[in-house]
């Protein structure tokens, strides 16, 4: 199999997503080839990153690709799929690869998959996601190649380094982009870090209302915590922005994580993951929560909460 | 200003979920369906738009039993609607190509979608149709600037970031949880809808570029689950802090 990996990075630096496809592709290519495409103004440095984890990388410079728009990716990609064949085209699955992979297959009239945590090459190409907020999982067969796989952040992250080429592609995009890069804007500071806190009382949507917060921080205030939440906290204004916990807020590791009536969504996970001790009280024994959770409890939040507060003033009282 | 809003008629994953007999399907039974909630945020912002700068929202679902979905976003207040009564068992590929096919007589300066439908998580359907309109796209939208000709978008990115882009118009959107706060249905709403158009067109698909092998329960590696009645769960927790030296 050849696998073209299409690289990312802001910033300045190579989002490590990018050696996580030239593992998968390692894994898969047989005697193929993992190819990576890195695309930009000036990608030399990302090259010489990609490059010690793949057979190939593909340099894809032009002065109009300095920002990334997906009209110009897919301007660029279509060339170079089209000259060099490749049987998979991996994209991490994030804000920008979730953006233009799948425009990129219906330009190629190729299956794609999105989200994928598992591929299998042995009969064809298969690839494993989940469904329904990762309740359940499905196994998908890609009916031709060339096929797109976006792959999600953090499953293949073993690997070894390979040593390859760096070539230029000798590619232009050829056309304008529609889309313009306009800025980027950073994220709004609040007066609390949630990232620097020890311990997180962290409310989902099973908090049910926003009056309710305020159990959240009677119980945040007797253990010296801060009260954070999942998206749904926050899209509903019920706790600012800052305080959101996953993917697209911030990245926490207390050492104390307590989810209350939060389900466990991939996106929510990747933000706490790493905290040292998690606590979820989940009313659902089903809720994915339970599968990263170190301790769990199948309850209702407002049994166990109130509970909790009275022993914990005895305590303090004490 | 004419906005095109897909909606799915969509099961919510909080509803009881297991898979089919067939062991490729989701099994209906305990299913609860409403509006895709991405999608109730995509109509919102349409409707607001349109409140602002006139024009029509058209919503647009794909699936037999799409009519209480389609219902909702009238009576939130888009002004017609078109069902596409195709079964949804094929993928999201299949499902973007119809929706080209059922609106490809409809003149519109923006096509709005979920950036993800709740039970599927796909978020393929709207950036399909905009490349197979040849149109340009900006995906998890979280607030848009309308002008003329133009929308000016800020997507989100990872960590907190926003990037704001500009898209002339005829472009497809993507929206974002978040980007507002969903109207809830009115009575005078409901009332209203019923006289609103609800028009069906017929596709038929093309073959699926996919094939369901299997469908099946993750395996999870589970928690230590603490047992007993509230006092006794908040006792126990109370001693894993105290052994942790937190409290
Ligand atoms: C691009 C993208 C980025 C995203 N970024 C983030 C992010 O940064 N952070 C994030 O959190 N999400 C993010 N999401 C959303 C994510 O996919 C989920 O939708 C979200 O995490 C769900 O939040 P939740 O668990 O609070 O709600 P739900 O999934 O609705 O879960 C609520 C849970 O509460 C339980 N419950 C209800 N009532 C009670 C009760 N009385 N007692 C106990 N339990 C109860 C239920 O059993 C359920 O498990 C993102 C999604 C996308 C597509
Ligand atoms: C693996 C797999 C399993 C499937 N299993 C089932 C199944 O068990 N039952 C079933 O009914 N279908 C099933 N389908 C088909 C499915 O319902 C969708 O039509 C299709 O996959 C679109 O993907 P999505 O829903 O994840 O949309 P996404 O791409 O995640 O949705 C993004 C946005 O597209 C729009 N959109 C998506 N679908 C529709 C729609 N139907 N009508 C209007 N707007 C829409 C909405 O704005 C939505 O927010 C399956 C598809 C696949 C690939």
């Amino acid at each position: 199999m050849k696998v073209f990996c299409v690289a990312e990075y802001r910033f300045d630096e190579l989002n490590p997503l990018s050696i996580e496809l030239l593992n998968l592709a390692n894994q898969i290519k047989g005697d193929g080839s993992s190819e990576a495409v890195v695309i930009g103004k000036d990608v030399g440095k990302y090259a010489e990153e990609l490059a010690k984890y793949a057979d190939k990388v593909w340099k894809v410079e032009d002065d109009s690709l300095e920002n990334y728009t997906p009209d110009l990716y897919v301007d660029v990609l279509l060339q170079l799929i089209e000259r060099e064949k490749p049987d998979i085209i991996l994209v991490g699955n994030t804000a920008q690869g979730g953006e233009f992979a799948p425009y990129l297959a219906a330009k190629l009239n190729a299956p794609i998959a999105t989200d994928v945590v598992a591929v299998d090459v042995s009969d064809g190409v298969k690839a494993s996601r989940y469904l329904m907020q990762g309740k359940l999982m499905v196994d998908l067969k890609l009916k031709s190649t060339p096929c797109v796989l976006t792959i999600r952040q953090g499953v293949f992250k073993e690997g070894t380094e390979v040593g390859g080429e760096i070539v230029d592609a000798g590619i232009k995009p050829s056309r304008e982009s529609k889309r313009k890069f306009v800025s980027y804007i950073e994220p709004e500071v609040g007066e609390v870090d949630i990232a620097q806190a020890d311990i997180i009382v962290s409310v989902g949507r099973g908090i049910e209302d926003e009056s309710n917060i305020e159990l959240a921080e009677e119980l945040a205030d007797l253990l010296g915590g801060v009260v954070a939440g999942s998206r749904p906290v926050i899209d509903n204004g019920w706790l600012p922005k800052d305080r959101q916990v996953g993917i697209s807020g911030k990245v926490v590791k207390p050492k104390l994580y307590l989810a209350l009536g939060i389900s466990g969504a991939f996106q929510h996970v990747m933000g706490m993951k790493d905290s040292e001790l998690i606590i979820a009280v989940n009313k659902d024994p089903e809720a994915p929560i339970f599968g990263v959770a170190h301790y769990g409890v199948v309850a209702d939040l407002f049994d166990v909460v109130p509970e909790l507060i009275e022993k914990l003033k005895e305590i303090k009282g004490a | 200003m004419k906005i095109i809003v897909l909606a799915k008629h969509a099961p919510d994953p909080e509803s009881e979920i297991s898979v089919a007999s067939d062991g490729k399907s989701v099994s209906q039974s305990g299913l609860v369906y409403d509006i895709n909630d991405w999608d109730r945020y995509a109509v919102e912002e349409a409707i607001r738009i349109k409140e602002d700068k006139g024009g029509e929202v058209v919503v647009v679902g794909v699936g037999t039993n799409c009519d209480d979905t389609l219902r909702k976003c009238l009576a939130m207040g888009a002004d017609r609607a078109i069902k596409i009564p195709v079964d949804t068992s094929f993928d999201a590929y299949t499902t973007a190509e119809v929706i080209k096919e059922a609106i490809k007589d409809e003149q519109f300066d923006m096509i709005f979608a979920g950036l993800m439908s709740q039970d599927l998580n796909n978020a393929q359907v709207g950036v399909l149709l905009a490349a197979m309109l040849d149109l340009p796209v900006a995906t998890a939208a979280t607030e848009l600037k309308v002008e003329d000709g133009k929308v000016i978008a800020r997507r989100e990115l990872e960590g907190g970031y926003l990037e704001e882009v500009e898209l002339p118009t005829p472009c497809v959107i993507t929206i974002q949880s978040g980007i507002n706060e969903p109207r809830y249905v009115s009575i005078m709403g409901i009332k209203r809808a019923k006289s609103k158009e609800m028009k069906e067109v017929s596709v038929s698909p093309s073959i699926s570029t996919l094939e369901i092998e299997k469908m099946y329960l993750p395996p999870v590696k589970k928690a230590e689950m603490i047992e007993g009645d509230p006092s006794q769960v908040a006792e126990k927790l109370i001693e894993i802090l105290k052994e942790r030296g937190l409290i």
